[in-house]
């Protein structure tokens, strides 16, 4: 191996690693306000991608009803669960963020998608769909299970991933689609030659990160949120809505999901059940980082990139072998060095 | 002279059983035909993978169950169709769901390797004729008391291979790189290929593998390129096989690219886009009906079933993959009415009579090839069955 292929492994392991890191940053982010590891992340990415790709190919994508059924579910469900002390302000409230606020979505994609207004456009599209769902889907399947254990909720969550990746293939189909790129043109640097594409995977990425912490730092809510994932309780009796929290996380990572979707399709080809192996590898990420240091999981996603770019060229036979064990011996050194405590 | 004028009405034993039944139904009344009628049914259980990871073969599949035949030799023909998602435990739960209660004759399916080959021991046990639409060898092999029920619809990896490496030898390349899925897909092609290549003194300079779901195969295509073969050999199956040709494309390397039947749908061509133009593949001679010779038995078959199948499907889809489940109707069709002269459906000896007569298959023309199955061989095509194409704007090309 000589300088150049190093060169080129570790751009495509720094490339992927980024996209590994948002989707890190927001299964610690979800973890830690609502304590649940969010499996169907991936499914967020590969609706993400597969909106933008029908989007880009001037057709209406099938995640419009599936937005359309989640709101409608969601305010049923609403419904049902303030029952006993129904207000006409809540309902109308309820109303507006699960009826209308889909609705014009589906309105506005619906109109706008045979009439190819650029890729940025569709982008934007794609994520406008499928960010509200991850809401939807907090308020159906996990406001309700709110105060279970950990592993209730992880119960929970795999269902999700379940029904998702079955109504992605209703949705979309069995084949997969690769979309064109927003970002054209290559950057030439040296012998390097950097697409626009990686490159705007790499300015999201660290956009991202500068956004989110000043968010968590500065921001009402990022600061409500951060109360929340330190102690539940305590953030109740200061007056946090918890439940508001929630969905505002579960926000977050469909529109961080949905976004890395969009960012990748271009480069690659994704099908309905692809989301779940890329989300795994944010997985990773985020397990090096203990679920709970945003900067130790994303530089442990960049690394999770290097090594699976390093593996696919030396033993592509073992390259998840090689990726996954990465978590082991961070496993083995957290178990030693960390008392064990029981989940209260 | 009793005997003598029940011999000489009924042309055949089965005809002579529904004279039968019929003269029992106007002896004993309106309920007794109902149910006969039933029990003489064929029973046909189907187990294909609509969902899952082997969607894109089972969905095509699918839809050419509706041109199979709802009736043979006089008889009509139930079908039971169950999915499987690709997964072999389910396969299994399947197969053994529709002999205990649907009382089927004959189960087809299913369409992945791993799934076929799991589903064979049941189909052993339970002694019922089943024809696997996936492509691996290993699944009618080695011929044993286990494998003698198995039959098998997709050309043979070997023969495909024996055509990729004939090709290759007549356009001079000594050397290939291999890239290939990490499943039984690429060990039996790696396998396959290795033994061909050897039989023409091409070398294999380099494997990698990569999984259908990868996202990148940067590492792999960089390593493939040091190895600077003269052509490279992606096996893969629909549209994940793009994804290393897209890879070479892109880092410059100039040589041939050979991909394997698997990829022999438009879904690949809509996917690869100019980058898979004059990739050279075998493929059943389906894949370009239209562009076979008249006199080829193989091509009215086959321009019937893309006619029927895009009618059926509402425009064109993946004809390649549905064809193997059409001609395992067409299979039934031929050796259904030997068996049915030998037993009832729905008995052990139907069972037996219908494997016997698909074992002595001979000379029968299907959308795939021509098949002459005997003893030890479930599968039965030969040359005939394969043609070599490539992709040229956008479409297939037979080559000469």
């Amino acid at each position: 191996m000589d300088g150049q292929i190093a060169l080129f492994l570790l751009q495509d392991g720094v490339v992927n690693g980024a996209v590994y890191a948002l989707l890190a940053l927001s299964l610690v982010l979800v973890f830690a306000v609502t304590r649940v590891i969010l499996v169907p992340q991936g499914e967020f990415v590969a609706y993400g991608a597969l909106t933008y790709a029908a989007l880009d190919q001037g057709q209406r994508p099938g995640s419009l009803w599936l937005l359309a059924t989640l709101g409608g579910t969601a305010f049923v469900f609403g419904l049902w669960r303030m029952r006993r002390h129904l207000a006409r302000n809540a309902v109308a409230r309820l109303a507006v963020e699960t009826l209308v606020v889909p609705g014009l979505v589906v309105a506005l994609v619906a109109w706008a998608a045979p009439r190819h207004f650029g890729p940025i456009a569709s982008a934007l599209m794609a994520i406008l769909v499928v960010t509200p769902m991850a809401g939807f889907l907090y308020r159906i399947a996990f406001e309700p299970l709110a105060e279970a254990s950990v592993l209730v909720l992880l119960i929970a969550a795999i269902g999700v991933h379940l029904a998702l990746t079955g109504l992605g293939l209703v949705f979309f189909g069995a084949e997969g689609y690769r979309a064109s790129a927003f970002a054209e043109g290559t950057l030439t640097l040296d012998i390097l030659t950097i697409s626009g594409q990686a490159l705007a995977i790499l300015v999201a990425t660290g956009l991202l990160i500068v956004a989110l912490f000043a968010f968590f730092e500065w921001s009402l809510i990022g600061k409500a949120l951060r109360a929340t994932a330190v102690n539940r309780l305590g953030a109740r009796l200061v007056g946090i809505p918890t439940a508001l929290s929630g969905r505002i996380a579960f926000l977050l990572a469909g529109f961080i999901g949905a976004l890395s979707g969009v960012l990748i399709v271009p480069l690659t080809t994704i099908y309905y059940d692809s989301g779940f192996l890329i989300a795994l590898k944010g997985f990773a990420a985020a397990i090096i980082g203990g679920m709970i240091s945003y900067p130790v999981a994303a530089l442990a996603a960049i690394l999770v990139g290097i090594v699976e770019s390093a593996a696919s060229f030396y033993a592509s036979a073992y390259k998840e072998v090689i990726v996954f064990l990465l978590i082991v011996p961070v496993l083995l050194w957290r178990s030693l060095s960390h008392a064990p405590t029981e989940e209260s | 002279m009793h005997a003598m004028t029940f011999e000489i009405h009924p042309a055949s034993p089965h005809e002579g059983n529904r004279w039968l039944a019929k003269l029992f139904a106007a002896a004993f009344g309106l309920a007794l035909p109902l149910a006969g009628a039933e029990a003489q049914d064929i029973h046909v259980g189907i187990t294909i993978s609509t969902t899952g990871p082997a969607a894109s073969l089972g969905i095509p599949q699918k839809a050419s169950l509706s041109l199979m035949p709802t009736e043979i030799g006089g008889v009509k023909v139930d079908y039971v169709l169950l999915d499987d998602a690709a997964d072999s435990t389910k396969a299994v739960a399947n197969a053994r769901k529709m002999i205990d209660e649907d009382r089927i004759d004959v189960i087809i399916g299913s369409s992945t390797t791993p799934a076929s080959l799991a589903m064979t021991d049941v189909a052993a046990e339970k002694q019922i004729p089943m024809i696997s639409l996936a492509a691996s060898q290993a699944i009618i092999t080695p011929m044993d008391a286990k494998h003698k029920w198995i039959f098998k619809m997709p050309q043979n990896d070997s023969l495909m291979a024996d055509a990729i490496a004939e090709h290759m030898a007549k356009a001079g390349i000594k050397t290939v790189g291999f890239i290939g899925f990490n499943d039984a897909y690429g060990d039996g092609w790696l396998r396959e290929a290795q033994r061909a290549f050897t039989a023409k003194s091409i070398a294999i300079v380099d494997v990698e593998r990569y999984a259908r779901t990868d996202t990148s195969v940067t590492g792999q295509v960089l390593k493939l390129i040091t190895t600077k073969p003269d052509a490279v050999l992606i096996v893969g199956a629909g549209t994940p096989a793009a994804l290393p040709q897209k890879a070479l494309h892109e880092r410059g390397y100039a040589g041939k690219y050979y991909q394997t039947h698997g990829v022999a749908n438009l879904d690949f061509v809509r996917i690869g886009g100019k980058d898979v133009e004059g990739t050279i593949l075998p493929a059943g001679p389906i894949l370009v009906a239209s562009q076979l010779a008249d006199a080829n038995p193989i091509k009215k078959i086959a321009v019937a079933y893309v006619q029927d199948f895009e009618k059926a499907n509402g425009g064109p889809g993946s004809v390649a993959f549905g064809s193997y489940a059409y001609d395992a109707g067409l299979l039934l069709q031929s050796a259904i009415p030997a068996a049915l002269k030998k037993g009832k459906p729905g008995t052990p000896e139907f069972r037996q009579a219908l494997r016997d007569a698909l074992e002595t298959t001979h000379e029968f023309a299907v959308t795939n090839g021509i098949m002459n199955m005997t003893a030890e061989n479930h599968n039965g095509f030969d040359q005939r069955a394969r043609v070599m194409v490539t992709i040229e704007q956008g479409g297939w090309k037979l080559l000469p």
